[in-house]
């Protein structure tokens, strides 16, 4: 079983919603991305989602974009993301990583390679935003083949004869994208949300993890309650931002903490 | 009989194009996809755009015999199919018109475009006025600077601007920006894009509503000539105007085609924007797998020309396609050569020339002079070059 089902496995026995914090690998610096993601599972992380920068973020809000433009100023791309978590595993061999980015990166490394230098670093899963299953069932086969995860996205657009096709692909969990719009977005409408959640549950056993629009404590609290994994990017990537280098840990901790709660609430 | 079928049913053509895309997007190209299948044989949706072609944009354009400029490069006849000539002044409008009454049947009734020169932007500005439409056109802040009377244009036109900030604030990033718009608005937009790329079926949609200039100058060269072009010439960004003159040509036998990237500094110093001829890898950016120009992480690099309009890192699927198949072969021209052709077409025809278009006629006269004289070359005059006119005075140093 992979790491990521049993993480969930482990969390459904205990009766609790898996928090993953997003963060962009190189974001403030890639000397801290290491450290912070250590930070965010003593913090209460169960996974992380780790993002590869990319120059052109089309789904992404200026948030995330900045993030990204952050981490490219050091040239931080997929070979150093995977350096980045190979160097995670000497000291935590238990936290699933999940890497998130578009495919340009990987089709300039060759999908193969990319899967077996995947494996060696010991990533868990890998969502590709512009690789709809469609176009990626190559891809989706070198990931399986080493077990890692192909993690795919659900959107409030997408019909449910889209959601079998999409599940009969996706390993570890579907992560349901709770707006239109991109990351970082307005508000999202909790009622709407555990809606559709019901919905994909009648169409998979797979955990559903929801992201998008999550910004504070009441709105990790509420998704906590419907689904199975609570994903925060944009407003971890603000803490981020905010920060220097003398609080950037100690803010990281402190919104973890805060959303900790909130999920273990629910 | 046409044989060319492409791309396929999933908007492939060969390794290239398809469909790479976030998933809030997946049903909506979807329902595009429906309906242009729907649209494009249905006679009145066709009526309706020969008329607006024919009544609002003044077509058919007509063919030009350059007889001066072939006299002076001394070799094949020089032809000019004037696609400057039209509405707006260049190729684009073809295109937003046929998309536009698209989006008009889909009920959707906000219109969005990205552009770089400007000249997508107007065009799409201009039939969202004629139409009713709300227009948002995003554009990179920098070529809001260089291309400010562009942007008055729209806004004269009713449309709303918005300058993008992000990345390397220019074309693609313009694309990138209207991706988030419209996977945000996805339920009341129509993107409109402006060039032969972007998911399917933008690529082949586009390259049908443009595939008029070719359609038109098959009959007018028969007219004006007795017979076909030996070679065919057109500028490549996106590719749109290529594609456009192009398509109705792949099938006939003995017609090269060229189409001429932008070679900005040379090629060799990698400041250009010409992934065809600079051999770039295969990559995916912007919703199809073509040829792109960066890094070896796969990061887009920045890239250069004189000409906003070719200043784009990748190139429509099919061009990449036809380039792999060898149907039309690819050639790059520096800034330098463009802008003397662009002189050498004021000074010898009477025609100011849109810097894209220069880059088409720079490679025509270097082509010219390898053929006898009672060959032929047809060059797509794409756009007019007024909006050029501030860049030109600048590169000479004159002050407006």
């Amino acid at each position: 079983m992979s790491r990521i089902l049993s993480t969930f496995n482990t969390l459904k026995q205990q009766g609790k919603t898996a928090l993953i914090p997003y963060i962009t690998a190189g974001d403030p610096h890639p000397q801290h991305t290491v450290k912070l993601m250590h930070t965010l599972v003593a913090h209460g992380a169960d996974m992380i989602e780790l993002g590869v920068p990319f120059s052109d973020p089309m789904a992404d809000g200026p948030v995330i974009q900045r993030a990204s433009e952050r981490a490219l100023v050091h040239k931080v791309g997929l070979g150093s993301v995977l350096d980045m978590v190979k160097v995670f595993r000497q000291t935590d061999q238990k936290t699933p990583i999940i890497l998130m980015g578009y495919a340009n990166p990987i089709e300039a490394i060759g999908p193969v390679a990319f899967a077996d230098r995947a494996k060696a670093a010991d990533v868990d899963g890998v969502i590709t935003v512009d690789y709809p299953p469609e176009e990626c069932g190559d891809f989706v086969r070198e990931l399986s083949a080493r077990d890692i995860d192909p993690v795919f996205l659900l959107s409030p657009t997408t019909e449910p004869s889209r959601v079998d096709l999409i599940v009969k692909q996706a390993s570890g969990f579907v992560y349901y994208v709770s707006l239109k719009g991109v990351t970082g977005a307005a508000n999202l409408n909790i009622a709407e949300v555990a809606e559709r959640v019901k919905s994909i549950r009648t169409q998979t056993d797979l955990p559903v993890g929801v992201g998008f629009g999550i910004r504070d404590a009441a709105t990790a609290k509420a998704t906590a309650a419907i689904a199975d994994a609570v994903v925060v990017g944009s407003r971890m990537v603000q803490a981020i931002e905010a920060s220097n280098d003398e609080n950037l840990f100690e803010n990281v901790a402190a919104l973890m903490d805060e959303l900790k709660a909130a999920v273990d609430a629910a | 009989m046409q044989l060319y079928d492409m791309p396929d049913a999933r908007g492939h053509f060969g390794q290239f194009g398809g469909t790479f895309v976030a998933e809030t997007l997946v049903e909506a190209l979807e329902e595009l996809r429906v309906m242009y299948e729907k649209y494009r044989h249905d006679p009145e949706f066709l009526a309706e755009f020969a008329y607006d072609l024919k009544h609002f944009v003044g077509r058919p354009s007509p063919i030009y015999h350059a007889r001066r400029l072939s006299d002076k490069v001394g070799g094949a006849q020089i032809y000019l199919k004037r696609e400057d000539l039209n509405h707006t002044g260049a190729h684009k409008i073809n295109n937003t018109i046929g998309q536009a009454l698209l989006a008009k049947r889909m009920g959707k009734p906000r219109v969005i475009a990205e552009t770089g020169a400007g000249q997508h932007g107007v065009a799409t500005a201009t039939i969202a006025a004629r139409l009713g439409l709300e227009c948002v056109v995003y554009m990179g802040s920098e070529d809001v600077k260089r291309q400010a009377p562009n942007v008055f244009r729209m806004k004269l036109l009713g449309a709303t601007v918005v300058p993008v900030e992000s990345g390397s604030k220019t074309l693609k990033d313009a694309l990138n920006e209207a991706m988030r718009d419209w996977v945000t608005n996805v339920h009341n937009t129509f993107y409109i894009i402006g060039t032969v790329a972007g998911p399917h079926p933008y690529p082949m949609m586009v390259r049908d509503f443009q595939a008029v200039i070719g359609v038109e100058a098959k009959a007018q060269m028969q007219e004006m000539v007795g017979r076909q072009p030996d070679a065919v010439v057109a500028c490549v960004g996106g590719g749109s105007n290529a594609m456009g003159i192009f398509y109705p040509y792949i099938d006939v036998p003995n017609v090269r085609l060229v189409g001429v990237e932008a070679a900005g500094h040379g090629i060799e110093t990698g400041m250009h924007a010409a992934p065809l001829t600079a051999n770039s890898p295969v990559g995916v950016l912007h919703g199809n797998r073509t040829y792109l120009m960066q890094d070896v992480d796969g990061q887009i690099i920045e890239t250069h020309s004189v000409s906003a309009g070719l200043d784009y890192p990748g190139v429509g699927p099919e061009h990449a396609w036809l380039k792999d198949i060898k149907r039309a072969e690819y050639v790059a021209i520096t800034d330098d050569e463009a802008m003397a052709a662009f002189h050498n077409l004021c000074r010898t025809e009477g025609i100011i020339p849109a810097l894209e278009s220069s880059h088409a006629l720079a490679y025509a006269e270097k082509l010219a002079k390898t053929m006898s004289k009672d060959q032929v070359v047809l060059v797509n005059l794409s756009g007019r070059g007024d909006k050029d006119i501030n860049t030109v005075a600048k590169l000479a140093n004159i002050t407006l």
